[in-house]
């Protein structure tokens, strides 16, 4: 490999040609600012766009400063990255900034959390200089069923644009206007509500600052605590459990589903339940659904529809419905776990209970944004009350639980309630990438060839990599399996679909990096992905730690069968489990 | 032409054209028709003069006579008495006066009819890509360009053959030759006189150099406000495509080069040659960093080498006439001529063509004329809105590409505005910043928020609130905008506060500290009052003013409010009696 060598603050150093001065000053310890740059090195992904100038540094011979994210070292480069000169130069730039930016962090819900503000007190900024003449840009404030978008705190360091654009492909987010009034929004700075956005999330997830962030529910839930005539049950999804104590200050990867269970308990929820259970309903339900398809193209029939798509995640869902409108009859017609959940604790637990649909309040715990705004959906609502009332992130729950003056270190651990609290160990597993198709597997192939498996770990269907296909044998038969996180990587996999070369009976698909535990609610990354890697060993841990790894095999699933829905996709099962789906491509063309 | 014995040439420039030229060229061949001459004179419609305020021109050949301020109206005079008379009609009479001016890029401008290629092709047109094509490998071609000296003349001044070699020594199976014709300079129009009076000098020089670098695809990129340009570049691309001179085989040597036009919306920034290859791939026209440079990977990205209009222009002629003569031509450094947009307080506005190394006096006190009604010379601004203000003392200084830069300032594309004793520089400064507020493209922090705020503190200081340590806020903001924007336009755009800074220090601190405009530019400095001696109470101020500001009796001393006085000067323009007056 061809290398430089060059100096950094009189150090020297030799680094691989192509490298940036502010890798190479990082491999010395030299931590030069950044605000704009986001490495998302696992995605391929490079954010370096130059626009925020915070990282500027001095080299020797060059006329003016060079942004070190994105300046390639050459030869005998002496670089200077604290010189007055870069200081100066850095000081008035971040005060540039700040004098376009609202200056209420005490109420930003950012706030703690923020890059920018990380960076003011690291540059140590006491003054905004051009307060006292000097204009902001303003906008409207958008308001979407799961994000909101404060654009006053836009510093243009264009993320999200990068993930909405290169990453999930969606387009929903662009540069407008020039100058001092450029902002990032929709096309014609219409609402988000009305942009081909899917509420994904991964822009939120990126945000440096207040600019973008996910509608809060906790204040209404503190209501609905509250309130004596309501019963609130939760449900908290299997990627919660795998994050939620990062904001705790835990190690990565630590598993708190005992502690949560508590905390939850403590809050005041009547029932605490668990979104696995309803992992394993899916399973039952969308496994059948394969078996069903694939034995009716076995037998020769040519309408049926392969290969057949997960359904769980519903920033995916809303991906096809605006952008793949012709195979909306390919995805399974189950609904995701969060509803599948909701259908049954408003209907057969409800029951059970004795309590009125209306006073029932069904929360979930979810690490994504788009599960608001699935809830919200008319399909989901009998007479108008919806399956379930609305859903709060890892990290809403994270502010919650230290409102109430807990700390999640110090909590006991307990077990979720039953009947809706109790799952297999394919239930967990939905939270990572390749989850759900490994715990249909091990549904499918013993309902197919009615042998015990062996071994219930299918690692080939499991890591990082954006498009991952296996091979699994159904006893002669070769299930072909394709996977996908990441709608880019997502549309690739369609686009054969569409064009009928695919050539796998079932891909499993997840709009986020990692699947669920990389999801738009999770407590922020801030560009260090191994904490992904991290949170997906310990889904897998908990997995392998359960006593039940199947989903058919979980007891109050067998009950639930038996005493409420008589068995998977019949007409019970179908009313309450199963789903349509929307043309939204007229939506998107619209333009108000 | 040769067959008529006169030629009357009537510009067809966009600025002509506004003075009702194309009604001029009908009268005029009506009028001959009428006489019976159409043997005799033949009438042409050109490209631009470049005596854009003595327009409508009409020059008439051989006689190598000018007409100025022509009205369709006087076609009659011109036939009747210059054609059949053989007398020049004195009251239109024009001399040039600029004996000063070279004319290599604008050489056909004013003289062919820019729709007639075989006009082109008789002034040596296409004669250099015949030679390049069959007697020089690309190797040679760009040598001999190196050789000239010639450098870019849209603003950097990086050598034309040197951009040329590094996109050749690309690997690549497509490459692509961009004209970039997206001149956004305010007052400049350079570009669009010849892409409007020569179109094909620029064909020709894209096919050249598409041959140089091995590519077989041109581009240019051109702004929709130019309509006329884009209509005379498409009625000369498919000439030439008729002729051969572009598509497939041209001239029989195997090499094909085809050019196709790309529109812009008319941003400024999309001059930058990378904002301006992601404004053609139909994305935000906004810059990236450099490297990779457009030669590495450009549009598509692919290999693509950029040159300016102006530059283009200048390329057939050093291949025709010869590298030595055209090296004669400017200094040391920057070779042969430049074109340059004259205006504001000269008496002689429009485009002129000067060798490079002529100095300042020369251009603004011989070829413009000097000040306009005897006004004092004050300060040139070149370089367009990013270039800085050159005073007095800069007069005598050779222009050309390094000089400018030394004396704080830069070629840019050829923009010079003069300004006189009226002109208030911190108003001027503020006046550029405007311009390059609005065409920022919001990319980088300093360009977008440090030029809004510089121009708030200009603002400030103009609008009577600024304070002493401003000046200092000022110069060290437009240090680091310059500093650390990303692109060419927030590493210039504070040039011209830095430079009024530095040579007109005192006006700055007359608005701070004595809260005046020593110009009487800025409004909110000025106070307009009564001269008691002169007054005779005859009310008419009073009546013109639209504020109520003024009070007094008949025949008594009227006085102004000045907390109610909006400073508009009616009452000044209305009183007889020089009783009014402004400080």
């Amino acid at each position: 490999m061809e290398t430089v060598k060059l100096t950094v603050d009189n150090k020297k150093i030799e680094v691989p040609k192509g490298t940036t001065i502010y890798k190479a000053a990082r491999k010395l310890g030299i931590d030069i600012p950044v605000l704009c740059y986001m490495d998302l090195a696992d995605l391929n992904i490079e954010h370096k766009p130059g626009g925020c100038r915070i990282c500027s540094v001095e080299v020797e011979g060059r006329r003016n400063l060079a942004p070190s994210c994105s300046t390639e070292v050459f030869d005998g480069m002496v670089v200077k990255t604290h010189s007055m000169r870069v200081l100066n130069a850095r000081k008035t730039v971040m005060e540039l900034i700040l004098s376009d930016h609202p200056k209420d962090c005490l109420i930003c819900p950012k706030s703690g959390n923020c890059d920018l503000q990380n960076l003011a007190i690291k540059l140590g900024i006491r003054e905004t200089p051009y307060q006292e003449f000097s204009e902001m840009s303003t906008y409207r404030k958008d308001f979407s069923p799961s994000i909101i978008r404060d654009m006053d705190k836009c510093i243009m360091c264009r993320r999200c644009e990068t993930m909405c654009n290169e990453f999930q492909t969606v387009g929903a987010l662009s540069a407008v206007n020039r100058g001092f009034n450029s902002v990032v929004a929709p096309a014609f700075e219409m609402d988000l509500e009305d942009s081909p956005c899917t509420y994904c999330g991964q822009c939120v997830a990126v945000c440096p600052t207040g600019a973008l962030t996910e509608v809060d529910h906790t204040n209404q839930l503190i209501e609905d605590l509250s309130n004596p005539a309501k019963t609130v049950i939760v449900q908290t999804a299997p990627a919660v459990r795998a994050a939620l104590g990062e904001e705790f200050g835990m190690e990565p990867g630590t598993l708190v589903t005992g502690k949560m269970v508590t905390a939850l308990r403590r809050l005041g929820f009547n029932y605490i339940f668990d979104t696995d259970f309803a992992a394993d309903l899916t399973i039952m339900e969308e496994g059948t659904e394969l078996l069903d398809r694939l034995n009716r193209h076995l037998k020769g029939d040519k309408d049926v529809k392969l290969p057949i798509l997960t359904s769980c995640c519903p920033g995916w869902v809303n991906f096809f419905e605006q952008q793949f409108t012709d195979l909306l009859d390919v995805p399974s017609t189950a609904r995701s776990p969060q509803q599948m959940f909701g259908a049954i604790a408003k209907t057969f637990f409800a029951d059970r209970i004795k309590v009125a649909r209306e006073d029932l309040v069904v929360v979930s715990i979810m690490p994504c944004l788009a599960k608001k705004y699935e809830c919200q959906r008319d399909e989901f609502k009998v007479n108008g009350n919806p399956d379930v009332d609305y859903s709060i992130s890892t990290r809403e729950l994270a502010h919650l639980i230290k409102r109430a003056n807990m700390d999640l270190n110090n909590m006991p651990e307990e077990d979720f309630d039953q009947p809706l609290g109790e799952s297999s160990g394919a239930g967990v597993i939905f939270g990572a990438t390749g989850g759900v198709i490994e715990a249909a597997v091990r549904t499918a192939y013993e309902i197919y060839t009615k042998k015990k498996l062996d071994r219930v770990d299918f690692k080939q269907l499991r890591g990082m990599e954006g498009i991952r296909h296996a091979n699994v044998d159904f006893n002669g038969l070769e299930v072909n399996i394709g996977i996908a996180h990441g709608l880019g990587n997502a549309r690739k996999l369609l686009e054969d679909v569409r064009n009928g070369i695919s050539q796998f009976h079932a891909i499993e698909i997840m709009a986020c990096p990692g699947g669920c535990i990389g999801g738009g609610g999770q407590p922020l990354h801030h560009g260090n992905l191994s904490i992904l890697q991290k949170r997906m060993e310990a889904i897998y841990r908990e997995d392998a730690g359960k006593p039940i790894r199947k989903s058919h095999e979980n007891p109050y699933i067998i009950k639930l069968y038996e005493e409420f829905l008589g068995k998977p996709m019949s007409e019970k099962a179908h009313h309450l489990l199963h789903t349509h789906y929307i043309d939204k491509s007229k939506k998107i063309i619209y333009m108000k | 032409m040769s067959e008529y014995k006169l030629h009357l040439l009537v510009c067809g420039g966009t600025s002509c054209r506004n003075l009702q030229s194309d009604t001029l060229a009908e009268n005029l061949k009506t009028e001959i028709d009428k006489q019976g001459l159409t043997d005799v004179a033949q009438v042409v419609k050109t490209g631009c003069f470049g005596l854009c305020d003595k327009g409508t021109v009409v020059k008439v050949i051989p006689e190598n006579i000018f007409y100025a301020h022509v009205k369709p109206e006087d076609a009659k005079d011109i036939v009747e008495e210059h054609i059949i008379k053989g007398r020049k009609v004195e009251r239109l009479l024009y001399t040039d006066p600029d004996k000063k001016q070279i004319r290599i890029a604008l050489r056909n401008c004013g003289i062919i009819d820019p729709e007639n290629i075989n006009e082109y092709i008789e002034r040596n047109g296409y004669e250099a890509l015949g030679k390049v094509l069959s007697e020089m490998t690309p190797e040679e071609a760009i040598k001999l360009l190196i050789d000239s000296g010639l450098r870019g003349r849209g603003g950097g001044g990086f050598p034309a053959g040197i951009k040329w070699d590094l996109t050749r020594k690309v690997e690549s199976s497509i490459k692509f030759v961009v004209c970039n014709a997206d001149e956004g300079d305010p007052g400049a129009f350079m570009d669009r006189s010849i892409l409007e009076g020569d179109p094909h000098s620029v064909l020709e020089a894209m096919a050249i150099n598409g041959y140089c670098t091995g590519s077989n695809y041109g581009l240019i990129y051109i702004r929709a406000e130019y309509p006329l340009a884009i209509e005379r570049l498409k009625t000369a691309i498919k000439q030439a495509r008729e002729y051969g001179f572009l598509g497939n085989n041209i001239l029989g040597t195997g090499f094909s080069f085809d050019i196709e036009m790309r529109y812009g919306a008319g941003a400024f920034v999309c001059g930058e040659e990378t904002a301006l290859i992601h404004s053609m791939e139909g994305l935000r026209g906004e810059p990236t960093m450099k490297p990779p440079f457009p030669s590495v990977e450009g549009y598509l990205k692919k290999p693509t080498n950029v040159n300016n209009v102006e530059t283009y222009a200048n390329i057939p002629v050093i291949f025709s006439k010869g590298v030595k003569w055209f090296a004669k031509i400017g200094t040391e450094k920057s070779k042969g001529t430049k074109v340059f947009a004259l205006a504001g307080k000269v008496n002689n506005v429009g485009l002129i063509e000067v060798p490079l190394g002529i100095t300042l006096r020369e251009v603004i006190f011989e070829i413009g004329g000097g000040i306009k009604g005897g006004k004092k010379f004050k300060a040139v601004q070149t370089g367009g809105p990013s270039g800085g203000c050159l005073t007095e003392k800069d007069l005598d200084t050779p222009i050309d590409y390094d000089n400018l830069i030394a004396a704080g300032s830069m070629m840019g594309s050829g923009g010079m505005i003069i300004m006189d004793e009226d002109d208030c520089m911190v108003d001027v400064a503020k006046f550029f910043l405007d311009f390059t507020v609005e065409e920022s493209c919001g990319k980088c922090v300093p360009c977008r928020v440090g030029n809004k705020r510089l121009h708030e503190l200009l603002n400030k200081i103009t609008s009577g609130n600024g304070a002493k340590e401003d000046i200092d806020r000022l110069i060290n903001l437009s240090n680091v905008i310059k500093d650390t924007s990303l692109c060419g336009l927030g590493q210039s755009s504070p040039n011209p506060v830095l430079s009024t800074i530095k040579n007109f220090r005192n006006e700055y601190d007359a608005h701070i500290d004595d809260k005046k405009c020593p110009a009487g530019v800025c409004k909110a400095l000025m106070t307009y009052f009564i001269v008691e001696e002169n007054c005779v109470g005859c009310t008419a101020c009073a009546r013109a003013c639209p504020v109520g500001a003024i009070s007094g009796e008949r025949k008594e001393i009227h006085y102004i409010d000045p907390a109610l006085c909006i400073k508009c000067g009616a009452c000044e323009e209305r009183c007889k009696f020089n009783a009014v007056i402004v400080k």
